[in-house]
């Protein structure tokens, strides 16, 4: 088995290959759209979605910082090599697929990638790397608050609602939000991301949480953002995740992600 | 109905332009990000030598992709980080500039005053709209990597006006 070779590809399918869940989002909110303008805009995003993986060429010049998010099971031997195959597997797959150098350091020089990796363990067999091309458009819109334990949802809906209108369509709307809830501040903003990694186009399995999944698209959608003029649907799903945390408080971290949302993921056995 | 205009974009076409316009620009226009933008306003502020002649010209807010000598993804870039440079640029005499996005309200207040537009296109798009650029060439700062100058000769460029030269903006 050639892991970078594996890496390679997935990291290219990622930035080029739009997800089957976004596509079945995008696909159902043009079905539903009335407004001749925003059906437009979203069959030039399908079109787009169609060039690209024809052409095999991006589908959109920010390749992002390209986050790694690992799983690591019981039987995998998880040391600096395997980062570095990984790593080369990323930078290789960039390279090849002629993607921007979007990453800076503070001597000015030009990279792939700032070696960003996400690791958790479980008890299953094998390794599931999923990469996750993360363009700053929409990376710009985070946003963190810890609330106290007395905290409503209204309060915690309302942050949210803040953090999109603040992000207003700056972030290439219609957007997919990821909210994470739980743990500490940065655990918070990573789950907001492990967030957007799940498939959308399915309702949470947790049933409380589906229903206020809900209930912010629709709030959300009647804020009347838009995508372009205020017309059309800002944001075509939500997904939360949740964490134990301390007793003293409750983090929420929100991510944002333009209609682009791209993720590959590959399961190894070893 | 769609507009079709060639660039150099002149003050008296433009000014015919109202917000949620639908354009297809052809011709030549220039690419620019934070970085190229800076050190393109640090040369007029010196007073040097420019890479190229401002005067009636579009900037499009963009940082494209390459594969080997072929041009990628293209779509534009969030134009609110540009806003900085903005003025310098218009005294100048660029005519437009091109990205995603809303902008700073000055901005709106400097469309006024010199009689510029900003064209809003189609974000996360990147692999349509390059379909549209029908060659490019290097202009200037090839170490900036993707935030070089690039000239692109674009045909039916797909542009919607965001703001116009009375200062409206398409976002109200």
């Amino acid at each position: 088995m050639n892991l970078e070779k594996i890496i390679k590809e997935i990291a290219i399918k990622a930035n080029i290959e739009l997800r089957k869940d976004v596509k079945i989002l995008l696909k159902e909110a043009l079905r539903k759209e009335k407004n001749e303008k925003v059906k437009k805009i979203f069959k030039i995003i399908m079109e787009n979605t169609k060039i690209a993986s024809q052409e095999r060429i991006a589908l959109c010049q920010d390749t992002g910082l390209p986050l790694v998010f690992l799983e690591v099971g019981r039987d995998v031997n998880l040391n600096y090599s395997l980062i570095e195959k990984i790593n080369k597997g990323v930078i290789s797959g960039y390279k090849t697929a002629g993607f921007r150098k979007s990453t800076i350091d503070k001597e000015g020089k030009l990279s792939y990638t700032p070696k960003i990796f996400h690791i958790e363990f479980t008890s299953a067999k094998g390794l599931k790397v999923t990469i996750f091309p993360k363009g700053f458009g929409s990376e710009a819109k985070s946003a963190l608050q810890v609330f106290p334990p007395s905290a409503k949802r209204e309060e915690i809906d309302n942050f949210i609602i803040e953090t999109v209108k603040n992000a207003d369509i700056d972030a290439c709307p219609p957007y997919f939000i990821g909210i994470g809830i739980g743990g500490d501040a940065s655990f918070a903003l990573v789950l907001a991301k492990k967030a957007l990694c799940e498939d959308l186009s399915r309702p949470n399995k947790d049933k409380e949480l589906a229903k206020w999944e809900k209930s912010l698209v629709k709030k959300i959608n009647s804020l009347g953002i838009g995508i372009i003029e205020k017309k059309g649907p800002t944001v075509l799903a939500v997904r939360i995740k949740r964490y134990p945390t301390h007793i003293a408080g409750v983090p929420v971290g929100v991510n944002i992600s333009c209609h682009a949302l791209r993720s590959a993921t590959v399961k190894i056995n070893f | 109905m769609i507009i079709r205009l060639k660039t150099p974009l002149l003050k008296k076409d433009l000014v015919k332009l109202k917000v949620k316009d639908e354009i297809y620009l052809s011709g030549k226009i220039y690419t620019m990000r934070d970085r190229s933008s800076q050190l393109l306003v640090e040369l007029i502020k010196k007073k040097k030598k420019l890479p190229i002649k401002l005067n009636e010209q579009v900037i499009y807010y963009c940082g494209p992709n390459f594969k080997g000598k072929t041009l990628g993804a293209c779509g534009p870039t969030t134009s609110r980080r540009m806003d900085i440079y903005l003025e310098r640029l218009l005294k100048e005499g660029i005519s437009a500039t091109i990205g995603k996005g809303e902008r700073n309200l000055f901005v709106r207040d400097l469309c006024r005053k010199y009689r510029s537009v900003y064209f809003l296109t189609y974000g996360g798009c990147g692999a349509y709209l390059r379909e549209r650029v029908k060659k490019y060439r290097l202009i200037a700062f090839p170490h900036l990597g993707s935030e070089a100058i690039y000239e692109f000769e674009v045909e039916d460029f797909p542009l919607i006006v965001g703001i116009d030269t009375e200062g409206n903006s398409i976002r109200g």
